[in-house]
């Protein structure tokens, strides 16, 4: 035998998974209508459903503003912003459909509370600045989390990400400038620019999950590509970009621990207090059960409206049928 | 400063403008993903319409007044936009008729506009019809969908119809400033897209398998700056930030 | 009466005349007047397309990946189909 025979026969005596994750390895995308194991189908339905509950969660707390934005300009900047996130989540889920579930299916889970979404939107929005806090910071991390994805070894996930990351380019953005203006006006503006960097530091970096000595899938998801760094190496990055930015406006990270490290050539940060990730993620933080009903709200709400475009669309069918005939 | 030009752009902007605080308070609590992203849109495609009109406004009344002191800062008697467009948002059946209701004029509306005198004016309603024609397209396939969809629907749509009817006369009613603006082939005269503006709705009504509202009893005095009770809570909230922290740039 | 939701859509959008209709994600509607309605709020939001098609997504014929051989590899072969399969002296710059 020579060494190409032999190479073909050890190639077909791996198992359908072995050739599955060899296709990953070689950056190969899977598509949707390609052989699967029943784990990456599962994880991905958990992981990219997650993902659209929490743009679609997301919606809440910004949205608690629109109507109070402080200037036109603002106003629009922020409906877009929130507007956009409808988008993802609906791209997210779409994505997600292409795994054989189906929509309603999705908001079942989130709705019964099966389904987990990102504990930060479970905060409340109490200030304007908390706009651009939550663009600055909470976006910030997203993008951190975000960027590796576009190249994710799930083909429709990949695309979506692309998508949603062009679409979010604007979004840091849009917070930042709303914190350097706050930052840079009145005294009381300025107050409620550090007040709302207090409230939302902390839960950002919770953001990114678990440390990684807690965290449970994370072996698995770099192997997929769902993960390209680990938790905490996501958190430094962080960190490290997002310091020298409150300095720049004037504002004071609050954290007493936070130093320069030079021989890390990061910043040394204190410790962050797991017991309120944990307590959020159980649904027991500030807004769950807001969020929530708002969701089902939503959703029930709508049910008569979304029936009767259906009972239009079969009866409007019917009757071209019956002109046809 | 011409006062009545002044008066007139706000007349045709603080219908925008309040439409659009009402849709774009709806974000996030859509029917579907689609329908709130659809909403979204027209809350901005309104508040776009509102920035040009109240930047032209501003520049009438000098004084280096902006946008955002126009929008924000009036008195609840001093905003002029009709009783229709501050209407609350009982039920999504409310949200579609009012928009169609409204939708329905403002094409006209914007058609007769287009024909200013005014080149700002003129050049504005020439952007806004594009949008504004999306938004009737949208808000009647709505209302027929509703009206001709399941029986639970067509009845709460009937009840929003019903019950904003009574808000679509005071479209045609002329103030002052209209007198004299149409005068000066700036402004239009509504009084002559009443006829129209009823054939049309009734038209989309019938394809809705709906009922025309018999009732002749209108109201009117939002154009006055006369408001039913809603619109003051919809102020303090549109106006929180500049009043709390007057003088402040964002 | 079972519950009926909304159908799944494809949508394709043209970016500009001249390029082709490209797959840019899928939606719900309940009918294809709302499928193109909601592909224009929800996928040009920022200028991205001068046509819209929307099909259906039960309507689309997909080919199955397991045949992914018979289909696809006999062409790998058929080099001569490709101009680098010719020779040419290499006087010719330009053919």
């Amino acid at each position: 035998m020579s060494e190409e025979q032999k190479n073909m026969e050890a190639e077909r005596s791996l198992s359908l998974e072995a050739q599955f994750e060899a296709r990953i390895a070689r950056d190969e995308k899977i598509e949707p209508k390609d052989w699967m194991p029943e784990k990456y189908r599962k994880t991905h339905i958990r992981q990219m459903s997650q993902h659209a509950h929490s743009e679609i969660v997301g919606m809440l707390p910004e949205g608690n503003w629109i109507t109070r934005a402080p200037s036109l300009r603002r106003k629009v900047a922020l409906l877009a912003k929130v507007q956009d996130e409808a988008g993802h989540g609906l791209y997210l889920y779409s994505a997600c459909e292409t795994l054989g579930i189906t929509r309603d299916e999705l908001y079942e889970q989130l709705h019964t509370g099966k389904a987990k979404y990102s504990s930060i939107f479970n905060y409340p929005t109490v200030t304007w600045a908390d706009m651009g806090a939550i663009g600055w910071l909470v976006d910030g991390a997203a993008i951190i989390n975000q960027v590796p994805l576009c190249n994710t070894s799930y083909g429709p996930y990949a695309r979506a990400m692309i998508r949603v990351c062009k679409e979010e380019s604007f979004h840091q953005r849009q917070g930042f400038e709303i914190m350097i203006k706050l930052a840079g006006g009145s005294p009381e503006q300025k107050e409620m620019a550090q007040d709302a960097l207090n409230r939302w530091w902390w839960p950002s970096l919770m953001m990114l999950g678990p440390t990684d000595a807690e965290s449970v899938h994370t072996e698995q998801s770099m192997k997929w590509k769902l993960k390209r760094k680990s938790n905490d190496d996501l958190r430094q990055q962080f960190i490290d970009q997002t310091v020298p930015q409150a300095e720049l406006i004037g504002l004071t990270i609050p954290d007493a621990d936070l130093k320069w490290n030079e021989e890390r050539g990061s910043y040394d940060f204190g410790d962050i207090n797991w017991d309120e990730f944990w307590q959020v993620v159980k649904g027991h933080g500030p807004c769950n059960k807001e969020r929530m009903n708002a969701r089902v709200g939503a959703w029930e709400g709508g049910e008569w409206v979304r029936d009767a475009a259906m009972a239009y669309a079969e009866k409007k069918e019917s009757r071209k049928n019956k002109k046809v005939v | 400063m011409n006062t009545n030009l002044y008066k007139y752009i706000l007349g045709i902007a603080d219908n925008s403008l309040i439409l659009g605080q009402r849709m774009g308070a709806l974000t996030g609590h859509g029917p579907s993903l689609e329908t709130d992203i659809a909403c979204t849109n027209i809350s901005l495609d309104l508040f776009g319409q509102v920035r040009s009109y109240y930047q032209y406004a501003a520049k009438i009344k000098g004084d280096n007044t902006t946008e955002d002191d126009i929008a924000f800062l009036r008195k609840e008697r001093e905003y002029l936009n009709v009783l229709l467009v501050e209407q609350p948002d009982t039920h999504f059946g409310f949200t579609i008729a009012r928009q169609f209701l409204f939708d329905t004029y403002h094409f006209l509306f914007l058609e007769e506009l287009e024909k200013s005198h005014d080149i700002t004016l003129s050049a504005i309603a020439k952007k806004s019809i594009k949008e504004v024609s999306y938004h009737r397209r949208f808000s009647s396939d709505w209302v027929k969908r509703l009206g001709d969809g399941t029986a639970v629907s067509h009845e709460k749509i009937q009840e929003a119809i019903n019950v904003l009817w009574t808000y679509t006369d005071e479209l045609f009613h002329q103030t002052e400033a209209d007198k004299v603006m149409v005068k000066e082939n700036i402004g239009v005269d509504v009084t002559t897209l009443k006829d129209q503006y009823y054939t049309n709705v009734e038209t989309i009504l019938n394809e809705a398998t709906l009922e025309v509202p018999e009732s002749k009893w209108f109201q009117k005095g939002g154009k006055e700056g006369i408001h039913t009770e809603h619109l003051g809570y919809l102020l303090s909230d549109l106006q929180y930030m500049q009043r709390t922290y007057p003088n402040m740039e964002w | 009466m079972t519950k009926k939701n909304w159908p799944l859509w494809e949508v394709f959008v043209r970016s500009k005349n001249g390029l082709e209709h490209r797959h840019f994600g899928s939606l719900h509607a309940a009918d294809e007047e709302m499928a193109l309605e909601n592909a224009r709020d929800v996928y040009t939001r920022r200028s991205e397309g001068v046509s819209i098609w929307v099909v259906e997504s039960k309507n689309i014929t997909a080919s199955n990946p397991e045949n992914n051989g018979e289909l696809f590899e006999p062409a790998q072969d058929k080099v001569y189909r490709h101009p680098t399969f010719y020779d040419l002296p290499d006087e010719v710059k330009h053919m």
